[in-house]
Parts: C-alpha cells; structure tokens; sequence
C-alpha cells in the first residue's frame, strides 16, 4: 500500500470535523482503510490517475467522496443526517501492477444510497458526479460488486438464454445471425430479401442496424412488415423458427413503445434497441418485452466511446453488468478475432459477467470482484464484426456455446449469393461443433475439419477461398493489468 | 485457450506394441491393481489365484490379437460363489476394474443388482425393468447377487424367466457391451445352472469364493479393530480366537460380516462395562480397550445371554 | 425438403458412430438422455411422443443406440430425435437435441396468409404432412 504511516491523516472529532473550512477528504472520513465491506454493501473498483503531487489515497477518498456525499468544502447541513452511513468509503488503495501513476481503489457505498432496480439511479451516483473532477487526471470504473440485496431488486433480462433456446428450439449450439448489409439505403422490400436470403440459407437471425430507425429511404413500418414476410417464408421453408431483430429505437418512448407493440402484432420473436436510447428507456423496453414474451436484443451503440480506452472512461465489464441487471436478453460484447477492439481475456471476462451465475475473482480476465448473481437470468453474448466462417474453430474456442454469432459481411459478401453465404457459415459451425463434442483438438485441427466439411458443402468450400486469409491483427487499447507469470523452474 | 489434454496412462490402445507379457500387464495397470489386491483383501488365495488367471489368458489373447490371432471374441461371463461376506462384490468390483484396464470392457463401472431390480410386479413390467438395468449397465459389468431367485418354476405367474430370457440375449450378443457376473451360494448356483442349460453355456469362469480360515478372519477381525481404533486386551485375544471357532460352525454365517457384527457387539458391551462402573475416571487406554469378558458373554459360549451370539 | 431442425440438421445424416459420439460428449456430463419421435415436425410442436422414459445414470453409450434402433424399427418412416438433459442449477433445460432418423420424403411446410388491417398480415406455418391422418403421413 502507497503512502507512509506519518502522511495518513488523524480522524477527527466532531467539532473539528465540522468547523467550516476545506479538509482533505481522508479527514472527512471518506477513506477508511479499517473499514470491512459489508455483505449489502455495493463495491466499486477505480483506476484512478492522480494529478502530480496528489496522495493516491486523497484521491481515492475524492473518488469516493465526490460518488457520495461530500462537496468541496464543509456543510452543517451534514449534521442533520446519519452522515458516517451515506459516506462512501474508500478500503483499499493498491498501485496497478507496471504503472508507475496508476492505482486501484476500491470502494464500498452503503445500500441505503440506491433506490432499487434502477440503474440510471446507480450510475447517476457511481459516476455521474466525479469524472471531471480536477485532482484527477483520469479515471476509469473498472468493475463493481452488486449484494444480493440489490440484485434482487431487478427483474433482469426478460428471456434469457436458457428461455430463449427453448423458445426457438435450438439447443447445443451458438446462434447465427446476421446484420443487413449495407447499412444503410435499402429499400423495406429489397431489405426483406436478405433477410429471407440469409434465413433460408441458414442463418437463425437477421439484424437491423444501429442506425436503421426511421429514414426516408426506409420508413420503420414498411421494414417491418417485408421483414416478417421473409421471416415466416425462411421458417416455412426450413421448418425452424427465425427472427429478425426489428430496431425499435426512436425519438421518445411513446415512438418506441408503437414500433415494439406493431413488431408484437406481426408476429416477431424478438426486438432490438440501442444502447443509446439510455438506461431508463431500457429497463421500460425490459419490462414492455417480459410482458409480451419478445426477446431483447441491445446493440451496445455509442459504447466504445468511453469504454476503449484503459485509463479513463467506464469499463464495458461495468455495462455489461449493468445491463443484465437492467434487463436485456443479447448484448453485443465482443469477439476477439474480428475487426473491432477485444482482448481475448477482458473479452472472456464480459462473457462470463454476462453469462454465468456466479464470477469468482479472476484477475486475468479482469473480475476483481466475487460476483454472486442469485439467480438472476443469464444474458446471451453476440459476436459481431469482421468474423468469417473460416474462423470457426477460433471462435467457438474462445466463446463457447452461448453465444450468438453474426456474420454479417461474410454472409452478404460471399460469391455465389447471401443463402450460399449462410449455409456455409451454418455448414461450418455444426461441423465445428460435431468435431469438439467427439474430442478433437479443434483449435489445431480446425483448418482440416472446415476443409473436410467443405468437400460436401460448395458454399463453404467458395467461403473458404474468399476469406481463409483474413485476420485483423492489431494490439489491443484494453489488456489485462494481471498476467500469469512463468513460475520458477 | 487451447491447452494440451493430459498425458493418456492407462488407455490399453496406446499401450506399447511389446509382445512381453510383464510389460503388458505392468503397462496397462493391471499388475498394479492385483498388487493392491493382494494388499488390500485378507486372504481369498485361491479367489485371487483365479483372478490372476484370468487376467493372464485375457492379456495373452489381446498380445494375440496384436500380431493378427483370435480365438473368437472371449466369453466374459463369470459365476462367483461361496458363502455370505467371502468378498464376491468386493471382487467383482476389480474384476471390473481389470477387464477395463485390458480393454474388454469400455468404461470399467459395476452395477449390482437382485432379483427385485429386475422382475416386475405385473404383466409387461419386466421387460423394461430389466432393459433400463441393462443400459446401465452396458460398458461395464453387471453382479447380479444371488441370481438363482430369478428362476421360480413353481410359480407360473412369476416374471423372473422373462428377465432370464432377455439377459441370455444379452449375454450372447451384446458380448462387447457388457460383462455379467452372477453371484450366491454354491449349491443353489449349480442347480439353477442344472435347470438353465442356457445360462450355464454362456458363463466362461465359474469362481468359488471359501470361507475365510480361522486364522484369516482373526486377521480381518484385527484390521476391523484397527481402524475402529479399538484394541484387544491380552486376555481378549484367545477369546476372541475361540469366539471364531465356535462362530464357524453355526448356521448364518458370514464370514466378514459376522466378524463386523461381533466387533460391534463387543464395543456394545465395553460401553456398558465401562458405564456400569462410575466414579474413577477413564482412561485412554481403557476406552480402546476391549476385555476378554466383553467377547466371552456371547451365546456362543452357551452363556445365558439369550439369542444373540 | 429437409426440415432443418436439430443441431446438426445441415451436415450430412450422421452415422451411427458419430452418433454414439455425441452420446457419450453428454454423459460424460452427466446428462440424461432421451429419445422422442413425430409425424408432425411443425418449429412449434414442442413436445414430440416420448420413446420410453428418459435414461439417466448411464455410463455407455451403448444403452442408448439400443433404444435407438429399437425405436427405428419402431417407427422407421417418422422424425426421431435424440435429446440430452442438463439438471445443473441455473439450466435445467437440454443441451443438445439432433434428428437421428426421417422419412423418406419430407412434405414440408406452407405458409398460410391472413390479411389483418392495413398492410399487416397475419401468418401461420401449416405441417403438409398432417394434411393426411396418423399412420398415413408419410408414404
């Protein structure tokens, strides 16, 4: 721990405490590294920056301070409260392992400050107030541990995956989808046949866009409806069940609330909404979509513009925690070999704050808190952007099973069509698939076991040709601060 | 990520291609496994001579098979008798563990069942009663104890000969599947054998399990005390070798079993001895001890104790 | 057609060791497996008949193909399918469920249009083969 004994300031006695002048917020109480965090105590993790010459347990206490209750300078008014209980605590302060300004500091809010099952309310408190403040030259919520007790105040995601698969009766597998390409211009009827393209040729799910709400090229409700036409052709001509994630986003909720109810009378199996709508707006879609047995999709839009880089922003573990909380059924959260950022470990990491009912700490994969999720429904994980068929084997490796995976251009783009496109993705992933469950060392032999398939599947064979080669291999913004280290021979 | 799976040990295919029966048998674990048996089990010298046998002619037909000779598909099937408690589980359970070790049978579990789990109580239950043992069975053994209750000519409406129907089939066909061992008293065994020609043909090894020796079941009685952490007085030891002798010789005996429930017997009455005499305090040594009288009480001395020896 | 259920619907018809496979990856997890059948494989008929109970505590896979073909022998012209079961807390639901067995033919599904107000339409999916009663579905 950084800081000598001498430097640690005395508490106080009340009258000292609240004479009026400025203290450092150690003194006010704010950083109290004898205090034990309760059970039902909510805990976050910082990566605070320090401004030179600030203390990093001043700035913890700051941190903690300027999330809770304190201002820059001393209030009775204070007085006139259980004050020592509303007082965020910072415990510990640790510096991150091979930084030289960076540290950790962990700190416990009281339950008593929440209001239950809303997260605009938690991140109003956890970050709305201290990001900008000065004595910090940056900082980034890294990770929180939520109690039971508050866990249990939200209802979660609506479907959730195990809900989810038996609904559309696809058990033992990733899911398939895809995003229309291109992203923009279409018309609601040439719209409609990649989505009947792709779903017929295999795909489980199309996509909306982010941005495709209501232009003039396409107005919502003529997609909708040449949507679902394709969508129950590709299911009558497969006999599986399909859908397409109509994008419900729009202006005000009263917009929202008719796209999503038109989506619910034509029949579809899921909505989609964007991060952007806000997180009131989501936990109203949430609630809209347990009420009318509608799957939830959340393209996580806009996210990466403070969850990119690792001294400063909001960790999109943090969201992704806050968004199973909220209630969403599939989250975009990465897919490691694609085009856009991901870091294998932080990447496994999202997925399993997403998807498992319990998070031991596990540093490397940046979990620093033991997460118990009592019973709340797991969030089913999408993996989008840049990924082909001929990575199969890396992303099942990587991803597991629960897990949605969309290939948007490598369906589209592919030479001999969009259905060809879908099959040989479909062809790829069930072959995969057959081949792990027997035993076989996918990640070495995947190459041979995509090459084997391809023999009986042209469409997979083209695929392969066209794409074998890409890879984007750039180095990640965000890594893990904790590797293993080789231990001594 | 992608890691390498462990080293495979026992996996028979991956054993080397030597033809040494030594390295064979060491190689697939198996000497391993008759040594702790050796070690393990008190006595059964002739079971276990047996059991080495087996093991011998089952590795010599795979070395066989190695270099392109078969004699057939081996027959498994095996018949285990003797008196209650002379260990026919306990070795049915290695049995199980060396035919997998040799590669006979797929995954080397034991499924011990009776008649009951079997036969059905009404028409058409017994097929499927038997058939759901069987599939739980199947890659490993089945022990059925004291099978000879499966046959019941005297009672026309009993289900028992539909199980022996379908457990026949199995035998004969699904020989790569499972292993039966049928188990129970020696003279009831050979007529049911007597009366089920069928059943008789198809069991390869018929092992009989005698009674412990005097001198043996002292031994198990002393391993039984040890881990109780109990200990013998001086003047319990020729009372519990005579207890033995006497034991023996009346009816319902079983072997190790009858050693335990004397064992507990005893401690019963040490209890109460030791109960029954308030005031000083006890000592370590006493509470470990078992006492001559505590063993001598026992009807089997003709004592007045009623009933239970 | 070739109705496109099941996690392997679209490689080629597995053999029955790429079957046994796939029984022994699930219980080697403990799950319990089951076999179910039907004349009527519309997406939305959830609860096919039951071939027997499902099995549970086997160790082999063996136990299972032999239901497998009895069921086959059974019903050699209908849709079989082989499920596994995961009880594990927080699933409780299957894990795996692929098509062993179908008919020669596969009549397939049509697409049945209603008109509701505006432009929407109502739709629905209609098994051809149930066009025909039991036992005369699939010649």
């Amino acid at each position: 721990m950084v800081g000598s004994e001498t430097e640690r300031p005395a508490p106080l006695d009340a009258a000292d405490r609240y004479r009026a002048g400025v203290l450092k917020y150690a003194q006010m109480g704010y950083w109290d590294p004898d205090y034990p965090p309760k059970d039902t105590d909510v805990l976050a993790l910082f990566r605070i920056t320090p401004q030179e010459g600030v203390d990093p347990e001043e700035a913890a206490a700051a941190v903690a301070g300027e999330s809770s209750t304190a201002t820059w300078t001393v209030v009775w008014t204070d007085r006139l409260t259980a004050a020592d209980t509303y007082r965020a605590k910072a415990y510990k302060v640790e510096p991150v392992p091979g930084s030289t300004d960076q540290y950790f500091a962990y700190i416990a809010y009281d339950l008593a400050l929440f209001e239950p099952g809303s997260i605009a309310n938690l991140s109003a408190s956890i970050i709305g107030n201290v990001f900008g403040f000065k004595p910090l030259k940056a900082l980034r919520l890294e990770d929180m541990r939520f109690p039971a007790a508050y866990v249990k105040t939200f209802d979660g995601p609506p479907t959730g995956i195990v809900v989810e698969r038996e609904r559309l009766d696809k058990f033992g597998r990733p899911l398939l989808g895809a995003t229309v390409k291109p992203k923009l211009g279409l018309s609601g009827r040439n719209y409609g046949r990649v989505v009947y393209e792709a779903l017929t040729g295999g795909l489980d799910f199309t996509k909306d866009d982010e941005n495709i709400n209501s232009q003039p090229f396409m107005h919502w409700r003529d997609r909708f409806l040449f949507c679902m036409e394709a969508v129950n052709r590709a299911a009558a001509a497969t006999g599986e069940v399909k859908g397409h994630y109509l994008n419900v986003t729009g202006a005000t909720m009263e917009d929202m609330y008719e796209r999503a109810e038109f989506a619910k009378e034509l029949g579809s199996v899921v909505v989609m909404i964007d991060l952007v709508i806000g997180y009131t707006a989501i936990q109203s879609m949430s609630k809209w979509a347990r009420r009318n047995d509608m799957i939830l999709h959340l393209h996580r839009a806009g996210h990466a513009t403070y969850t990119r880089q690792k001294a400063h922003g909001v960790s999109f573990r943090v969201i992704s925690k806050w968004m199973r909380l909220a209630g969403v059924d599939h989250i975009h959260a990465g897919t490691v070999v694609g085009k856009l950022e991901g870091d294998p470990d932080m990447v496994q990491g999202f997925y399993n704050v997403l998807r498992e009912p319990h998070n031991p700490i596990d540093l490397q994969r940046g979990i620093y808190f033991d997460q118990d999720w009592a019973g709340l429904r797991k969030v089913m994980p999408v993996a989008s952007g840049g990924i082909h068929a001929g990575q199969m084997h890396q992303l099942l490796t990587y991803l597991g099973d629960d897990v949605v995976f969309q290939f948007g251009g490598g369906t589209i783009g592919h030479p001999m069509g969009i259905a060809a496109g879908a099959t040989a993705n479909r062809v790829a992933l069930e072959a995969m698939v057959l081949a792990r469950n027997e035993g076989r060392d996918i990640w070495n032999e995947g190459p041979d076991i995509l090459a084997a398939a391809a023999r009986d599947c042209l469409p997979l064979q083209a695929a392969l040709d066209t794409w074998g080669e890409i890879t984007f291999d750039y180095s990640s913004t965000d890594t893990p601060d904790f590797v293993p280290t080789a231990t001594p021979a | 990520m992608p890691d390498d799976g462990p080293p495979d040990e026992a996996d028979p295919g991956s054993a080397t291609p030597s033809l040494d029966p030594g390295a064979a048998l060491t190689d697939s674990g198996v000497e391993e496994l008759l040594a702790t048996l050796d070690a393990e089990l008190v006595g059964l010298l002739p079971v276990k001579t047996r059991i080495r046998e087996i093991a011998a002619l089952l590795l010599v037909e795979k070395l066989r098979a190695q270099v392109g000779l078969s004699a057939g598909p081996p027959s498994l099937h095996m018949s285990f008798t003797g008196n209650p408690g002379t260990g026919k589980t306990t070795i049915a359970l290695r049995m199980a563990e060396i035919l997998h070790r040799l590669g006979y049978v797929r995954k080397g579990h034991l499924v011990a069942v009776t008649r009951d789990d079997l036969v059905g109580q009404f028409i058409g239950h017994t097929a499927p009663k038997t058939r759901e043992v069987l599939k739980r069975a199947m890659g490993g053994v089945l022990f059925i104890d004291e099978a000879y209750y499966l046959y019941r000519p005297e009672n026309e409406r009993d289900y028992g000969q539909e199980a022996i129907e379908i457990l026949l089939q199995f035998m004969e066909n699904q020989r790569d599947d499972l292993v039966v061992i049928l188990a129970g008293y020696k003279d009831r065994m050979d007529r049911f054998f007597q009366s089920n020609p069928g059943m008789s043909s198809r069991i390869a090894h018929h092992v009989d399990f005698p009674d412990y020796t005097p001198e043996e079941l002292f031994a198990i009685a002393g391993l039984m005390l040890e881990r109780m952490q109990y200990r013998l007085s001086e003047g319990g030891v020729p009372a519990l070798v005579e207890y033995i002798a006497l034991r023996r010789e009346q009816p319902n005996f079983a072997n190790a079993r009858s050693m335990r429930n004397a064992l507990d017997r005893a401690r019963l009455r040490q209890a109460n001895r030791l109960f029954a005499r308030r005031g000083a305090p006890l000592t370590r040594d006493e509470l470990m001890t078992i006492e001559a009288e505590d063993i001598r009480v026992s009807r089997v001395f003709g004592t007045s104790e009623g009933g239970i020896p | 057609m070739r109705i496109t259920q099941g996690t392997f619907s679209f490689l080629p018809d597995l053999t029955d060791e790429q079957i046994r496979a796939q029984i022994e990856y699930c219980l080697a997890r403990g799950w319990a497996m089951s076999i179910e059948y039907t004349d009527d494989p519309h997406p939305r008929n959830t609860y096919w008949e039951m071939f027997g109970m499902p099995m549970f505590d086997l160790h082999d896979a063996a136990g299972v193909i032999m239901e497998l073909g009895r069921a086959r022998t059974a019903f050699p012209d209908l849709y079989i399918k082989v499920n596994a079961f995961d009880s594990t807390q927080g699933v409780e639901s299957l894990r795996l469920s692929f098509i062993v067995n179908r008919p020669n033919h596969e009549p397939g599904f049509g697409l049945v249009r209603e008109e509701a107000a505006g432009r929407a339409i109502r739709y629905t999916i209609r098994s051809y083969a149930v066009d025909r009663p039991e036992g005369e579905r699939y010649r």
